[in-house]
């Protein structure tokens, strides 16, 4: 089943026809996603890679279907772009777009409050690496052949050590249903906890792995709820033991804004929660493999 | 993106919040001069610097002479001014804000920022200002306001009213309160400002509300589309070489170990700096080299970590998504050999052309060491520190 995306989810590239759309859509396609258009206004029409161009996400919804989409837009317009993908009625889009301002994103997460729950586009990014649910479908800019299909579920706010843990995982032989990327930004479409309701839901899904940072209550509010409404182990590693306090470290949300946000703090609230610590980042894979032996 | 307490009053001022009289000066003759050209006879000069907490790290001094005002103006310029915002290298004081004194009555606390797990505009107040915010939250948090700014309707009225009879600004004062609060959330919704903060906002004996403090930082992300704000910014705040980093499309952040690195990703870099000091070392630098990294990017990153003559040994790990281990690779033989470094490099590769990357490595005949996973990276560059360090 994976969550989010399957190899039948039909797919949308926005900002289709431009160099990194046209490189990472032709990735997704050689990956076995199911893309179906994209959509780059004013060129509404034409055909790329022998598919259909759209002006609007509403004409790719309307003609070929369209459920997921992808965000490559440059960050000026990339906020535009995401709200004309929920209007639309799209269910699913991950914004890849790397410097969103964050005042475009307090608008885009206000507009999505508008729809009812049951109508509300999910949104993963953006600064992101995608999502994958490996030997099925990708929405993403990751290197798809080092991820394993299997029973592991993975949310991670980096895209590169999300790499590193799903390497990690295949020299072990061990494979993953879904790995969703949320982006550092300091406001993003959805939480761990989010992904975490998904993969606790996913029959697929055995066990889950987080991989967090310092900075944010967003951690410890995924092990609450991990505590309180998940049947599945949660597996976490909190990447920026040596960050020095106070400095911003490349994700602008890599802030330690408060108490309780440094990564021992979030380490000891996270144990106390009952989630199992990957000790270090070079045990992720081993952490998992030690969990999955024990169900 | 920070700018000056001037800067910030500029603009505040142009948003309708009253500010007390003031100029700006380089030298301590401007200092004397602009001192001149206020009324009355109490000045305060404040270091302009990108920090907060100047006052106890002797940044701010109040002058009733043109003398005094001139020995305070010769005391500051020129000088680093350590606070405890500011780290151990301090910030450079090049430019003096010469300000009249102002007869205080009260002290408050105002300040907007984006509150980013509730994705909201957040405005804060207390009664209590002056004094170290952060101290007052802990110890009474009652005595602090919040109240949250909805993105799509914005500060009404009625939410000013409120804070400004949380700060105590009734009767008289309430309709410059709230127009001040106002004006205050317009400045930052309109400049995409990330914090704008008054520490004190002021009530004087004569009952006008001042901002006597004020500090804004900007979203580096809106600058596109904010050319005027972006004009303030100032290099001499920042070190040299994070600015250096910035130029060439790096992320850096110097530290206090002596292993370099390079990584790509925040967070791969992250966890690989907590592998370094798992192994017993400390990193000298946090250094992403984000995505899409060619030979030229990388060999930028080299001279930036190597320029830290304090590194003993440098650490390359790359898992490429967008990257391309062959890229990087080259970038990695090119550097080495126009750089000449004299200190160990392990290099670890791995995901998209691995093996056209190791490949290249391995035929440079230059003296690299490779690491196949991130455990075995760590520890080899670890053992090449300490075997330099025992010469």
């Amino acid at each position: 089943m994976a969550i989010l995306i399957n190899e039948q989810t039909r797919i949308i590239v926005q900002g289709f026809t431009g160099r990194i759309g046209t490189f990472h859509a032709q990735e997704m396609i050689e990956y076995g996603s199911n893309v179906v258009g994209g959509v780059t206004p004013g060129k509404g029409g034409q055909t790329h890679l022998g598919l259909p161009v759209f002006n609007t996400v509403k004409e790719a919804v309307e003609q070929v279907g369209a459920e997921a989409s992808i965000v490559f837009v440059p960050p000026a317009f990339a906020a535009d772009s995401i709200m004309e993908a929920a209007d639309a009625g799209i269910k699913y889009c991950v914004s890849i777009t790397d410097g969103i301002p964050t005042q475009d994103m307090m608008t885009v997460k206000s507009f999505l409050r508008r729809f009812s729950l049951e109508n509300r586009m999910m949104l993963t990014g953006p600064n992101c690496s995608g999502t994958i649910s490996p030997g099925r479908a990708m929405l993403g800019i990751m290197p798809g052949h080092i991820y394993m299909p299997g029973t592991v579920g993975v949310v991670g706010r980096s895209g590169t050590l999300g790499y590193e843990a799903a390497d990690q995982m295949r020299r072990l032989n061990i494979g993953i249903s879904t790995s969703v990327g949320i982006g550092g930004d300091p406001i993003i479409g959805s939480s761990h906890r989010d992904v975490l309701e998904k993969l606790e839901q996913d029959p697929e899904t055995k066990v889950a792995l987080m991989i967090g940072e310092i900075g944010g209550p967003m951690e410890v509010e995924a092990g609450i709820f991990a505590k309180e409404n998940m049947s599945k182990p949660l597996v976490a590693y909190i990447a920026g033991l040596t960050a020095p306090a106070g400095r911003r470290m490349g994700h602008a949300g890599a802030i330690i804004s408060s108490a309780g946000e440094s990564a021992a703090e979030k380490v000891a609230r996270l144990k106390e929660l009952g989630v199992t610590i990957c000790p270090t980042p070079s045990l992720m894979g081993q952490t998992v493999a030690e969990v999955l032996a024990k169900l | 993106m920070d700018i000056h307490e001037y800067q910030a009053k500029e603009i505040l001022a142009e948003y309708g919040v009253k500010i007390a009289e003031g100029g700006l000066a380089h030298t301590a003759e401007e200092a004397v001069q602009r001192s001149r050209e206020i009324d009355g006879n109490v000045w305060v000069v404040k270091a302009q610097i990108h920090s907060g907490a100047r006052g106890k790290a002797g940044g701010i001094k109040v002058c009733r002479t043109h003398e005094e005002i001139e020995v305070a103006a010769e005391s500051l310029l020129g000088q680093r001014l350590v606070t405890h915002q500011s780290g151990p290298a301090g910030k450079l004081c090049s430019k003096l804000y010469i300000e009249a004194g102002t007869d205080i009555a009260r002290e408050l606390y105002l300040a907007f920022m984006i509150d980013r797990s509730h994705e909201r505009v957040i405005m804060v107040g207390s009664a209590q200002g002056g004094m170290d915010i952060e101290a007052l939250a802990a110890t009474d948090p009652d005595a602090i306001k919040k109240i949250f700014i909805e993105p799509a309707v914005g500060l009404q009225d009625f939410q000013a009213r409120k804070m400004a009879f949380a700060l105590g600004l009734g009767e008289e004062l309430l309709n410059h309160a709230v127009k001040t609060i106002k004006s205050c959330y317009r400045a930052l919704r309109d400049l995409d400002a990330n914090i704008l903060e008054i520490n004190p906002l002021v009530v004087t004996r004569s009952n006008e509300l001042i901002a006597l403090d004020a500090k804004m930082s900007f979203d580096e992300n809106a600058m596109f589309r904010r050319h005027r704000i972006s004009e303030l910014r100032d290099n001499t705040q920042i070190d040299a070489r994070e600015v250096a980093a910035g130029e060439a499309g790096l992320s850096y952040v110097g530290l206090d170990g002596d292993i370099g690195c390079m990584i790509n990703g925040a967070g791969l870099a992250m966890a690989t700096m907590d592998m370094i000091k798992l192994a017993g070392g400390e990193p000298a630098n946090f250094l992403d080299v984000g995505g899409g990294a060619s030979a030229e990017r990388t060999e930028k990153a080299f001279r930036l970590v190597l320029a830290d003559k304090g590194v003993k040994a440098m650490l390359v790990n790359i898992f490429a998504g967008i990257n391309r281990c062959d890229w990087i690779a080259e970038g990695v033989v090119q550097a080495v050999r126009n750089i000449g470094m004299n200190v160990p490099l392990v290099v670890r590769l791995s995901g998209t052309n691995v093996e056209e990357g190791r490949r290249i490595i391995a035929e440079s005949g230059l003296p690299i060491i490779t690491a196949e996973t991130l455990a075995d990276a760590a520890e080899k560059v670890v053992q090449a520190r300490n075997q330099v360090v025992a010469g």
